[in-house]
């Protein structure tokens, strides 16, 4: 199993007809992805690679091809628009890679889509991949491989560098989940736990956190209380200056609060395996595997 | 972006709240003539983009243009928190009864503008909510409905038992909420919100931040930009499209992403050493960016060791070689560089390195620890 997405995923790409949505549209289906249709407002009735169909609007392309996820390359001022209609088209699972949307927008995107009951995965986040089965984003198909680890993370090239060691000694994933790196965004660390709880066929954990705000302390009192399954953790900026955001809008110390010395601390108390460098996270997740 | 305080000030009075004159001075002389104009004591405050100015001796009373001038000709060319002061506020002092804060944010966890308003103001709110969290009042906004009177009204009333001065603050609430959409901002703060002993309730500091990713929306707000205000290598880097930020260590750092290049900074203190700088170079591969990104860090004097760490998903690790080579080639290195790359194209990448003099590594750890060698002469581990 995997979870969020799999074999049954039905894409819809916005924006497919953009420099990054049509490039990362063929990734998705020369990775096995089934994209179902393209929404280019004004390109209605063309095909993209002379395949995929492409339609106006995403009520129009989910009417017509049943389509149950969507991928958002949109520009960042049209992105919350896009995020809002593909929920009001009745798509279950929204994954908005555009970085640079407003965070006023958000907190309007994020009630919208609640009411809706679609789950919106960042913006601003590479996506995921169930490997071998589906992948929704940019993270790149190679580096991953099937097995028991489930990995939630708010970076992205981060992301790609432990997944790369994990595969590397053969430690594979059921899904990687890339929440993304900005203040207000869909899904978080508590919800990607909770999945990879639930799903049967994840064994162990890698949650990779940042400085910023109190997702990953939250996170580490729902691993206590809540999780079974053992879970490793790794949180960057620890020499990060405070009041000064580090490329994510969402990775900034304000005032005291939201430094890795407090994330470490709180996955500590929650009994967590603590890496201190990100290749550590795979020795922690064997180590714990095996017990 | 940060706003100066006058400029705040400007978007508040646009929005109605009541706030004394002011005018700034960029020299010692025009200030005492501002000082003249308004006759009577002014304060000259100066405008710059940190907090602590009056701790600083950044704010100073001045009772005549004379003073005012002597007093200008102090804090203009001061640096507070590394920063040079280029202008200063000047304006009449205001007699004040009490003071109040006010402030709104955007909260993460609530996901929602949330303001904070307390009777203690005119020091640091961090401080009111970690030592008497009941003097503060917090309330969310539904963005679906924005703030309602009887909201705003709670607020007011949480400040002041007047109920006259009640009611003129639920109104600057309401006016600093539409301050606060309009300019598209992450902070709105007036801190101190005063009361005068003619009972008026005036904001006499104000501070806004906007949120970068609305500056498309709002020319007349990017336009107030000040650049002489700003570390000189992030004016560069973010003209060039690159995340820079400046620190102290000696080990300069190209990354690609936020994330690792975090990572990549914990891992040169890991090692003994201390990061120069967080610089991302984004996702896309250009071979302009690398040549950008060089070009500032090169410029820190402090830097003893320049260190690349590329993981190639988007970006196009060749891309990232062929930049390399090009900066090189227009300005030679004078410090040795060590370049980790992996992913996308890697073979090309190596390739190209190889046949212009350079060397590459894939491991990330292995590669962070020779740049701390390098910078330090050997000494640390």
């Amino acid at each position: 199993m995997s979870v969020f997405i799999d074999k049954s995923t039905k894409l819809v790409v916005q924006g497919i007809t953009g420099r990054d949505g049509s490039f990362h549209a063929k990734q998705m289906i020369e990775y096995g992805t089934q994209v179902v249709a393209g929404v280019t407002p004004g390109k209605g009735g063309q095909k993209f690679e002379g395949t995929v169909p492409i339609f106006n609007t995403v009520a129009d392309a989910v009417r017509e091809t049943g389509a149950n996820t969507t991928v958002i390359y949109v520009p960042p001022m049209g992105a919350a628009d896009a995020m809002m209609e593909a929920a009001d088209a009745g798509v279950t699972l929204i994954v908005c890679i555009t970085e640079g949307v407003p965070v006023l927008d958000m907190t309007r995107v994020y009630p919208f889509v609640k009411e809706k009951s679609a789950r919106l995965l960042g913006p601003n986040c590479p996506g995921l991949i169930s490997p071998g089965k589906s992948k929704v984003g940019i993270i790149p198909g190679r580096i991953c491989t099937p097995g028991p680890i489930g990995l939630v993370s708010r970076s992205g090239t981060l992301t790609y560098e432990v997944v790369f060691q994990m595969t590397r000694v053969g430690l594979g994933q059921t899904t990687c989940v890339g929440i993304g790196g900005d203040p207000i965004n869909g899904t978080n660390f508590i919800d990607c736990l909770e999945a990879f709880e639930r799903d049967p066929d994840t064994k162990a954990v890698a949650m990779i956190g940042e400085i910023g705000g109190t997702d990953e302390q939250e996170a580490a009192t729902f691993v206590r209380e809540k999780m079974t399954k053992p879970v490793v953790g790794f949180i960057a900026g620890q020499t990060a200056p405070p009041g000064r955001r580090m490329g994510h809008a969402g990775a900034i110390i304000s005032g005291s609060s939201g430094t890795a010395a407090e994330k470490i601390q709180a996955f500590e108390n929650a009994g967590m395996g603590v890496a201190k460098r990100p290749i550590d996270v795979v020795s922690l997740l064997q180590a714990r595997l095996k017990n | 972006m940060n706003l100066h305080e006058y400029q705040a000030k400007d978007i508040f009075r646009r929005a109605g709240i009541p706030i004394p004159p002011g005018e700034i001075a960029h020299t010692a002389d025009e200030a005492a003539a501002i000082a003249t104009k308004f006759g009577g004591t002014v304060v000259v405050k100066a405008q710059v983009h940190a907090g602590g100015r009056g701790k600083a001796g950044g704010v100073k009373l001045a009772k005549t243009p004379d003073e005012t001038k002597s007093v200008a000709s102090k804090i203009l060319g001061m640096q507070i928190k590394g920063l040079t002061v280029h202008t200063v506020l000047v304006t009449p002092a205001a007699d004040i009864a009490t003071e109040a804060y006010t402030g709104i944010i955007v909260d993460r966890s609530s996901k929602r503008a949330v303001f904070m308003v307390s009777p203690a103001g005119g020091i640091d709110i961090e401080e009111v909510a970690a030592k008497t969290p009941e003097k503060i009042m917090r309330l969310p906004v539904d963005p679906r409905y924005g703030l309602l009177d009887f909201q705003a009204m709670r607020m007011g009333e949480f400040l002041y038992a007047d109920i006259k001065q009640a009611r003129a603050a639920a109104k600057i609430m309401k006016q600093l909420y539409q301050a606060f959409l309009q300019s598209g901002a992450s902070l709105a703060e007036i801190n101190p919100l005063v009361t005068t002993p003619a009972g008026e309730v005036v904001a006499l500091d104000a501070k806004m931040v906007i949120d970068d990713n609305e500056l498309d929306r709002h020319a007349d707000l990017s336009a107030l930009r000040d650049e002489t205000a700003e570390e000189p290598s992030e004016v560069l880097a973010r003209k060039a499209n690159l995340t820079f930020i400046k620190l102290d260590g000696n080990v300069g750092c190209v990354v690609n992403g936020a994330g690792l290049a975090m990572a990549t900074m914990d891992l040169v203190k890991y090692y003994g050493g201390d990061p120069a700088n967080f610089l991302d170079i984004g996702g896309s591969s250009n071979p302009e960016k690398v040549v950008n990104a060089l070009r500032i860090i090169t410029a820190d004097p402090n830097v003893k060791a320049i260190l690349f760490n590329i993981f190639g998903g988007i970006t196009r690790t060749d891309d990232v070689a062929n930049g390399i080579v090009t900066a090189t080639k227009q300005n030679p290195l004078k410090v040795p560089i060590v370049i980790r790359l992996t992913g996308t194209n890697e073979e090309i990448a190596l390739k190209i390195l190889q046949e212009n003099g350079f060397s590459a590594m894939t491991d990330m750890d292995e590669a962070v620890q020779r740049a701390v060698q390098l910078a330090t002469g050997g000494k640390a581990a």
